[in-house]
C-alpha cells in the first residue's frame, strides 16, 4: 500500500518531468534497504530459531539447517554424496516447472475464456453456475485415484491435478472481473461500433484484466502447492516425487531441501507475475502489488 | 468535419413519436415515460430539464438505442432505431471512458471498429485529440486526468466517430462551476463549428438557457413534456442581461410549476 501512495504522484506529473531531489532520493533508498533488510532479517531469525531447537532437543528425525545446507549443496552440484540426487537439481526443478506450467497454462487458456464468456452470457452462467460450484469444493487430492485412472501413471495425471487446483481461482476470478465492469463501458463501446467478439476482445476483456490477474496469481501459487500432490503420482523426476523418495528413504535433509527449492522457484516465478502485472495493468491505479 | 458555413436544413433529424416506457420493478410496473411526441431538426441544440425521476435520461436512453421504448418508435433520418450506433454519441456524465487505453486510443477506438488502416485511425485520433486541445495529454491514461478533461475525452470520442447527433446526459454535473463554464463554452464553439445536433440533459434551468436553442421541460410522474420553449437570444449570451434572466426566471418558473402541484397532492394526502 505504502508504495502505492508514493508511486502515483510520478506517474501523475508527467507534465513536470524532473527528477525526484537528492532527499527523496535518499530517503527511497533508505526505504528500499529497509524492506530487504527485513524481509530477509525474519527468515535468518528463523533459521537461527531451528538451528538451536534441533541442537537442544537432539533429535535425528529433523535435519539442523547445516545438514540441509549441505544436502542443498549436493543436490545442486555434487560432489557431497554422490548418489541419485547429487547435481539434479536442474533436471527436477524442469520437470516440476513442465508439470505447473503445463496445467497452469491449460487452465488460463480455457478458465479465461469461459469466465469472460459466462460472466457475459445468462445463458451460460445459469447452465454453469450450479455444476462449477458443485465441483469447485472437492479438495483437488481427492480426484488423485481417478486422475490416475484417466491419465494413467505419469505426467499426465500431475498436470491434470495441478490444472484443477488452478482452473477455478482463474475462472471465478474472471466471472466476477467481468461482472463488475461498469455497464456503462459496453454501451460506450457499442454506440462506438463495437460489437460480438470484438467486445469481448477490445472491451470486456481488458476491462476484466485486473481481477484475471488476480485470479492468475492466486492460481499460480496453488500450482506449485499441488505440485507435491501431482507427483505423488508416480513420477520418477520432479520436486515433488524428491520429497516423495525423501520421506519414503527416510532422508529429511532431502525433503527439506525439496520444500526450499519449491518455496525458492515459487517465489520467484510470483514475483515474475507480479512484475508483468503491474506493466500490463500501468493504467490500473488500484492494482500495484 | 462538415463545412463551417452549412446553412440550417429544417428537415427532421430525430422524430419521436408516441414513445412511452415502463419499466418492471419487482413485481409491479412502473410507467416512466408517458407518450412523447418531439422533432428535432438539424443542427437544433435541445436541451431537456426536469426534476430528478422524470424520465429525461431514459428518454436520452431510448433515443441512444440502450432501451428499447414500450411503445411508439424513435427515427434518425427517417430510419427507425433499433440498437445504439455510431451516429448517436452519448456523453455520459461519469464520462465511460475506457481505463486501460490512453486519451489517444479512447478517442481513436470508434475508427478503430470501422476497420480503417492504423494510419488513419491515427491521424483521425490526433484531430480530435487537437480539438479538445488535449495534445500535452494525448498519452495519458483517464485515471490521471481531471473531470473535465476526461469529458473532453468523451465529446471527443464521439465526434471522431463522424456522430452527428450528441446525447449528453448531464455531461458537466459532476465538475466544478469554472471547469462547467469552459466546457459550456468549448461545446458550444464546437456545436457552433460542426453543427452536429445536441440532445443535453440538464437540471440546470441556467445551462438550459446559456446553451440551447430549444427547451423541452418535462414532468414527472410519469414522465412527459410539459413546455416546449425555443430560446431568441443570440449567442455568446449575456449571463447578466435582463433577456437572459428573463429567459431563466420562465423556464424556472414552468419548472416549479410542474412540480408543485404534485407535491402539494402528497403533502395533503
Amino acid at each position: 500500500m505504502s508504495e502505492q501512495v508514493t508511486a502515483l504522484p510520478e506517474t501523475t506529473d508527467q507534465s513536470t518531468p524532473e527528477a525526484p531531489s537528492a532527499a527523496r532520493r535518499r530517503r527511497r533508498l533508505v526505504e528500499q534497504v529497509r524492506t530487504v533488510a527485513l524481509g530477509i532479517g525474519f527468515p535468518i531469525v528463523l533459521i537461527l530459531l531451528w538451528d538451536r531447537a534441533v541442537a537442544m532437543t537432539g533429535t535425528r528425525l529433523v535435519p539442523s539447517p547445516r545438514e540441509v545446507a549441505v544436502m542443498m549443496y549436493d543436490f545442486s552440484f555434487g560432489g557431497v554424496y554422490d548418489d541419485a540426487f547429487s547435481a539434479t537439481i536442474l533436471t527436477h526443478v524442469w520437470k516440476s516447472m513442465t508439470r505447473v506450467y503445463g496445467g497452469f497454462f491449460l487452465a488460463a487458456l480455457i478458465g479465461i475464456p469461459l469466465g469472460l464468456m459466462i460472466g457475459r452470457i445468462k445463458l451460460l452462467r445459469q447452465l454453469l453456475d450450479p455444476t462449477i460450484n458443485v465441483l469447485r469444493p472437492i479438495p483437488v487430492t481427492a480426484w488423485l485415484p481417478l486422475s490416475m485412472i484417466f491419465f494413467g501413471l505419469g505426467p499426465n495425471a500431475a498436470i491434470f491435478l495441478v490444472f484443477l487446483g488452478a482452473f477455478y481461482p482463474i475462472l471465478l476470478n474472471t466471472i466476477f472481473g467481468v461482472r463488475s465492469v461498469d455497464v456503462r463501458l459496453f454501451e460506450a463501446a457499442a454506440m462506438l461500433g463495437c460489437k460480438g467478439s470484438a467486445m469481448f476482445r477490445q472491451v470486456v476483456f481488458p476491462a476484466s484484466l485486473p481481477s484475471i490477474f488476480n485470479g492468475l496469481r492466486i492460481a499460480h501459487g496453488f500450482a506449485w502447492i499441488l505440485i507435491v500432490v501431482g507427483e505423488m503420482t508416480g513420477v520418477p523426476t520432479g520436486l515433488g516425487s524428491v520429497i516423495m523418495d525423501g520421506r519414503t528413504l527416510s532422508r529429511t535433509d532431502l525433503v527439506v531441501t525439496g520444500m526450499i527449492v519449491i518455496g525458492v522457484c515459487g517465489f520467484v516465478t510470483d514475483r515474475i507475475i507480479v512484475v508483468i502485472s503491474n506493466r500490463v495493468l500501468q493504467w490500473s491505479p488500484q492494482h500495484h502489488a | 468535419m462538415p463545412e463551417t458555413d452549412r446553412p440550417r436544413i429544417s428537415t427532421p433529424h430525430v422524430a419521436i413519436r408516441g414513445v412511452t416506457k415502463r419499466f418492471q420493478v419487482g413485481d409491479g410496473e412502473v410507467d416512466a415515460l408517458a407518450r412523447i411526441d418531439v422533432t428535432i431538426v438539424h443542427g437544433e441544440f435541445v436541451c431537456l430539464i426536469g426534476a430528478s425521476g422524470c424520465g429525461k435520461s431514459t428518454l436520452l436512453r431510448i433515443v441512444a438505442g440502450f432501451e428499447e421504448p414500450t411503445t411508439g418508435e424513435v427515427s434518425v433520418e427517417g430510419k427507425p432505431v433499433t440498437g445504439p450506433g455510431s451516429d448517436r454519441g452519448m456523453v455520459f456524465q461519469d464520462y465511460a471512458l475506457f481505463p486501460w487505453m490512453t486519451v489517444k486510443q479512447n478517442i481513436g477506438f470508434g475508427p478503430r471498429q470501422r476497420q480503417l488502416p492504423r494510419k488513419e485511425v491515427d491521424e483521425i485520433a490526433d484531430e480530435f485529440v487537437r480539438l479538445v486541445g488535449l495534445e500535452r495529454a494525448a498519452n495519458r491514461y483517464p485515471n490521471q486526468l481531471s473531470g473535465g478533461m476526461k469529458q473532453r475525452v468523451a465529446i471527443a470520442r464521439v465526434l471522431a466517430n463522424h456522430a452527428n447527433i450528441l446525447l449528453m446526459d448531464e455531461p458537466f454535473g459532476a465538475l466544478d462551476a469554472l471547469t462547467r463554464e469552459q466546457l459550456q463554452r468549448e461545446l458550444l464553439q464546437i456545436w457552433s463549428r460542426s453543427r452536429v445536433t445536441i440532445l443535453f440533459v440538464t437540471h440546470s434551468v441556467e445551462e438550459a438557457a446559456l446553451l440551447a436553442d430549444r427547451v423541452l421541460v418535462m414532468s414527472a410522474g410519469p414522465g412527459r413534456i410539459e413546455s416546449d420553449i425555443a430560446i431568441d437570444l443570440p449567442r455568446p449570451r449575456d449571463v447578466s442581461s435582463p433577456e437572459f434572466n428573463a429567459v431563466r426566471r420562465d423556464l424556472a418558473r414552468r419548472l416549479t410549476s410542474h412540480i408543485s402541484p404534485t407535491r402539494n397532492l402528497e403533502t395533503v394526502a
